[in-house]
């Protein structure tokens, strides 16, 4: 069978894995935010930035930022696979998921590191 | 006598531009259940145009796998009470296959997919005299897995199968890979895992588990994917 070009891992169970992986990373992530909110109800400006300050927290944020673009990718790559036999709008939507998950990576980085 | 009212999907490729649903009215005898495969017959006696495929009768040969009311199975062992409600009975080809006629399905791609995964025993070893011996235990490990008529009816009722049936196996294809991984007899499993890690093959079950739900023989492909799975896990892991 002909290799996928487009797909994440271009395996199978590559892809597979890391959906689970990025998965776990995505709960991770979400638990300790909930629970930063929960235990700090009325949040300032500078404990929310103290947070952020830490090298952790930033190391945590861009892992799980790249966990969504993985996550995103893989599963809506094959959503495209699914729905959309026409070659050329199956790369139009590739190409528009892969601009929009760049700048969430982009974004974020800037955020954590301000330039 | 009750009535039972029966919409049958038509298609004749050299008269009609389109399927269409056709009713049929039909008298049932009293105080006998009958397979949709009798009322199936019944109605060519109406109508002799109407064409299906059928030949054992009983769940045997997998011919006559049909879209009941909303269900794939088998009509020679589906009864009538198991699927009739209002007494109207709906009977449509399987889903996702070209029609050639009536409830007759083009089944090549099934079958590619079936021819794909080899499902013959791979051994390279010289034959012995008598047979090639397997411990009880062993032979235990094919068992649900076997026993697959190849009737259709998982693959057509799979979205997965709908959307990629080039590329996806499809369980019942799935079901006979892991027969024959499982044998202890068969020698290729390296080769026959190599042939199914890209991401369609095995990998586009999304784990819907309809082929469960509608297989006539109890079997669990479902199961099976997730043994392939594992075993793939181990091999590169
Ligand atoms: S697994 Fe069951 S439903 Fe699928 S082809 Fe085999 S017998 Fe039919
Ligand atoms: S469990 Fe997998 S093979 Fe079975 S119907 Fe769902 S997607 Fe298809
Ligand atoms: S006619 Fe053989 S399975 Fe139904």
């Amino acid at each position: 069978m002909v290799r996928s070009v487009t797909s994440f891992g271009r395996s199978g169970l590559s892809d597979w894995l890391l959906q689970r992986f990025s998965a776990i990373v995505l709960a991770l992530y979400t638990l300790f935010i909930v629970g930063v909110l929960l235990f700090t109800p009325d949040m300032s400006y500078e404990q929310w930035s103290g947070l952020f300050a830490q090298e952790w927290v930033k190391i945590f944020t861009l892992l799980t930022v790249l966990s969504i673009v993985i996550h995103a990718w893989i599963g809506l790559w094959t959503v495209g696979t699914d729905y959309l036999p026409k070659v050329w709008l199956r790369l139009l939507y590739q190409s528009a998921v892969l601009l929009v998950l760049f700048v969430y990576l982009i974004a974020t980085v800037r955020a954590l590191w301000g330039f | 006598m009750s009535q039972l009212t029966v919409s049958l999907y038509r298609y004749n490729p050299e008269s009609d531009q389109k399927p269409r649903m056709q009713e049929f009215q039909l008298d049932l005898p009293e105080g006998k259940d009958l397979m949709v495969l009798d009322v199936l017959a019944l109605l060519k006696e109406q109508d002799t145009s109407i064409t299906y495929r059928r030949s054992c009768r009983e769940g045997v040969c997998g011919s006559d796998g049909m879209n009941i009311s909303g269900k794939n199975g088998l009509a020679c062992i589906t009864s009538l009470s198991q699927v009739v409600k209002n007494n109207k009975l709906v009977l449509r080809p399987l889903p996702g296959l070209p029609v050639i006629r009536d409830l007759v399905v083009d089944m090549s791609l099934f079958y590619k997919q079936y021819e794909r995964i080899q499902p013959y025993l791979i051994n390279n070893s010289p034959v012995p005299s008598i047979e090639r011996l397997q411990s009880p235990e062993d032979r235990a490990k094919l068992d649900g897995l076997y026993e697959c008529i190849l009737c259709a009816c998982c693959s057509t009722s799979c979205p997965s199968f709908w959307w990629n049936p080039e590329k996806f196996v499809g369980p019942a294809g799935l079901l006979q890979a892991w027969r024959f991984l499982a044998d202890s007899r068969d020698q290729a499993t390296e080769e026959r895992l190599a042939k199914l890690d890209d991401p369609f093959s095995v990998f586009r079950c999304r784990g819907i588990m309809n082929c469960v739900n509608v297989c006539p023989k109890g079997l669990n492909p479902t199961k099976a994917i997730g043994h392939i799975r594992s075993m793939l896990l181990k091999q590169a892991t």
